[in-house]
């Protein structure tokens, strides 16, 4: 499913030596990420190795400490707050426990962003959320739910309807799939397929689940002790030659993480 | 002994340190959620919320410590006043405690310890959540939508929160007056209006306003930047309401001081 625009060359996503410590733990230690427009780039990694810090810093939630992160070319970095603010519009993010606002009804969780930005009258921000909740597989009667009466794989589907809600043309997924059972990770993966490409969007998604990750990704990378230490197509995760890629994605005790835990 | 002396200068140093750190940030998280009053779009669906929760869901609690006040202020300002044949002025005694200081005071009292804790617990479960990352990325700020409608809604809640609990407060020191210790109603409630000044009342709301938004204030700054899961949300809601609390009372003196200091 590679759709990478031929001759396209700004990169949609670029990060460059993204550094980010928490006092003495350097978590992003030159962190170089390139995605081009229309791709899926999958960043896997185990727990605790800074891939959530990274999406964070890229989608502006996060300060990092040094480095370049580049949306269309434009450093965002270097953006004021304003315009940092108009840069988020373009983006839409799947939390990994789905981060729907309690107090709100479903189709409101879903339309958030729409009644936010006054692109919608409530009447028609209800019609794009029953529109919306079909494209994730849900009827347009789960709009009337409060978020605490769906199950994990609902949310999951209802974060993600509100993640694509403003047809952003960048995507973030954050676990899509963690909590879920695999026939749901399974479903959940699918449906995160077919958004992506019917919105022509880039998306970044992090994820320890191999299984997703090659469902997901054009490209996937391996987030190590805070550096991409691998990076390539799906196809040759498997047998990426890398100790520290063969070693997680085989889940193997021996290797090169373990040995380093244990010193 | 030395190093006993210099290790209390270390402790008085880093509590002063905390302090002021602690007061900057304060000032610093109330500025900038007073700064998104003037600059649209304000949410007013969120302050409605606030409102309701601050303003009508206090109200039972508010009026029930208003009016037991006034009965008790009443009966003890006539056990003490009637040795010096000066009963008569318990009217004054009550109209003044309770409009001036007790109305404002236990009001913000019990609506920090009600509202206040929940709104800490309601805004820490969004950080923890991630809700308020989430809100950064539907294009909204959450200053803005979480935390000014909420400041604005106890500053102006509580005021009105304070007009209920000073008429029922008056109204306790009444009955208790007529029913129990034989005064005659008319002469009582005059005797009420002659002692009551339109500063008292005034002060009062002022008053009540102040404390509003500290209680708004605490429980959303809390809230706001609580940490590390439910033990954290269970932490910003104590701090929430122990900080109120303790403002309340020390902002109650420095506001009498200003209005009545002469």
């Amino acid at each position: 499913m590679n759709r990478e625009v031929p001759g396209a060359a700004v990169p949609k996503i670029r990060v460059q030596g993204l550094r980010k410590a928490f006092g003495e733990k350097q978590v992003l230690d030159g962190v170089d990420l390139t995605v081009m427009p229309g791709t899926s780039m999958v960043v896997i990694g185990g727990s605790g190795t800074g891939k959530s810090v990274l999406l964070k810093c890229i989608i502006g939630l996060m300060q990092p400490d040094e480095g370049v992160i580049e949306l269309d070319g434009q450093d965002v970095l270097r953006l004021d707050r304003t315009a940092r603010e108009r840069a988020r519009d373009r983006i839409g993010m799947l939390f990994q426990n789905g981060a729907l606002f309690d107090s709100l009804p479903v189709w409101e969780n879903v339309a958030f962003g729409l009644l936010a930005r006054r692109q919608v009258t409530r009447r028609q921000a209800r019609e794009v959320a029953a529109e919306v909740l079909a494209q994730v597989g849900l009827a347009a009667s789960v709009g009337d739910l409060s978020p605490s009466e769906l199950s994990g794989g609902m949310q999951k589907r209802v974060g993600l309807a509100r993640a694509i809600a403003a047809r952003p043309d960048i995507l973030f997924f954050d676990e899509p799939t963690t909590g879920l059972d695999p026939i749901m990770g399974a479903v959940i993966d699918g449906l995160i397929v077919d958004c992506v490409k019917r919105l022509g969007s880039t998306a970044i998604a992090i994820t320890h689940d191999m299984a997703s990750a090659r469902r997901i990704g054009d490209r996937i990378a391996m987030l190590h002790h805070g550096r991409i230490v691998w990076s390539g197509p799906p196809s040759e995760l498997m047998e990426s030659g890398n100790p520290v890629v063969d070693q997680f994605t085989h889940g193997r005790r021996e290797g090169p993480i373990q040995m380093e835990l244990r010193r | 002994m030395l190093n006993a002396t210099l290790d209390a200068i270390a402790l008085v140093g880093r509590a002063t340190i905390s302090g002021t750190r602690m007061t900057g940030a304060l000032t610093l998280f109330g500025l900038n959620g007073l700064s998104h009053l003037f600059r649209p779009p304000f949410y007013w669906r969120a302050f409605l919320r606030a409102f309701v929760e601050f303003a009508y869901f206090s109200l039972p609690v508010v009026a029930l410590t208003a009016i037991f006040s006034g009965m008790v202020i009443a009966l003890q300002s006539y056990t003490g006043f009637s040795r010096f044949n000066a009963g008569s002025a318990i009217a004054g005694i009550v109209v003044l405690s309770v409009v001036r200081e007790l109305g404002p005071v236990l009001a913000g009292l019990m609506v920090a310890g009600r509202v206040g804790a929940a709104m800490a617990a309601e805004l820490g479960t969004m950080r923890v959540t991630d809700q308020i990352d989430a809100l950064s990325t539907l294009a909204t700020n959450p200053m803005k939508y979480l935390v000014t409608p909420r400041l604005l809604a106890g500053a102006i809640a509580l005021p009105l929160l304070v007009v209920v609990a000073d008429i029922l407060g008056v109204m306790g020191g009444f009955i208790v007056a007529t029913v129990k210790l034989g005064f005659h109603g008319i002469p009582y409630l005059m005797n009420t209006f002659d002692f009551m000044k339109t500063m008292d009342v005034v002060s009062g709301l002022a008053k009540a306003a102040v404390f509003g938004f500290l209680i708004a204030l605490m429980g959303c700054y809390h809230g706001y930047n609580s940490r590390g899961g439910a033990e954290g949300v269970g932490g910003a809601t104590t701090a929430a309401v122990v900080m109120a609390s303790i403002l309340i009372l020390a902002f109650d003196y420095g506001l009498t001081e200003l209005f009545f200091a002469r």
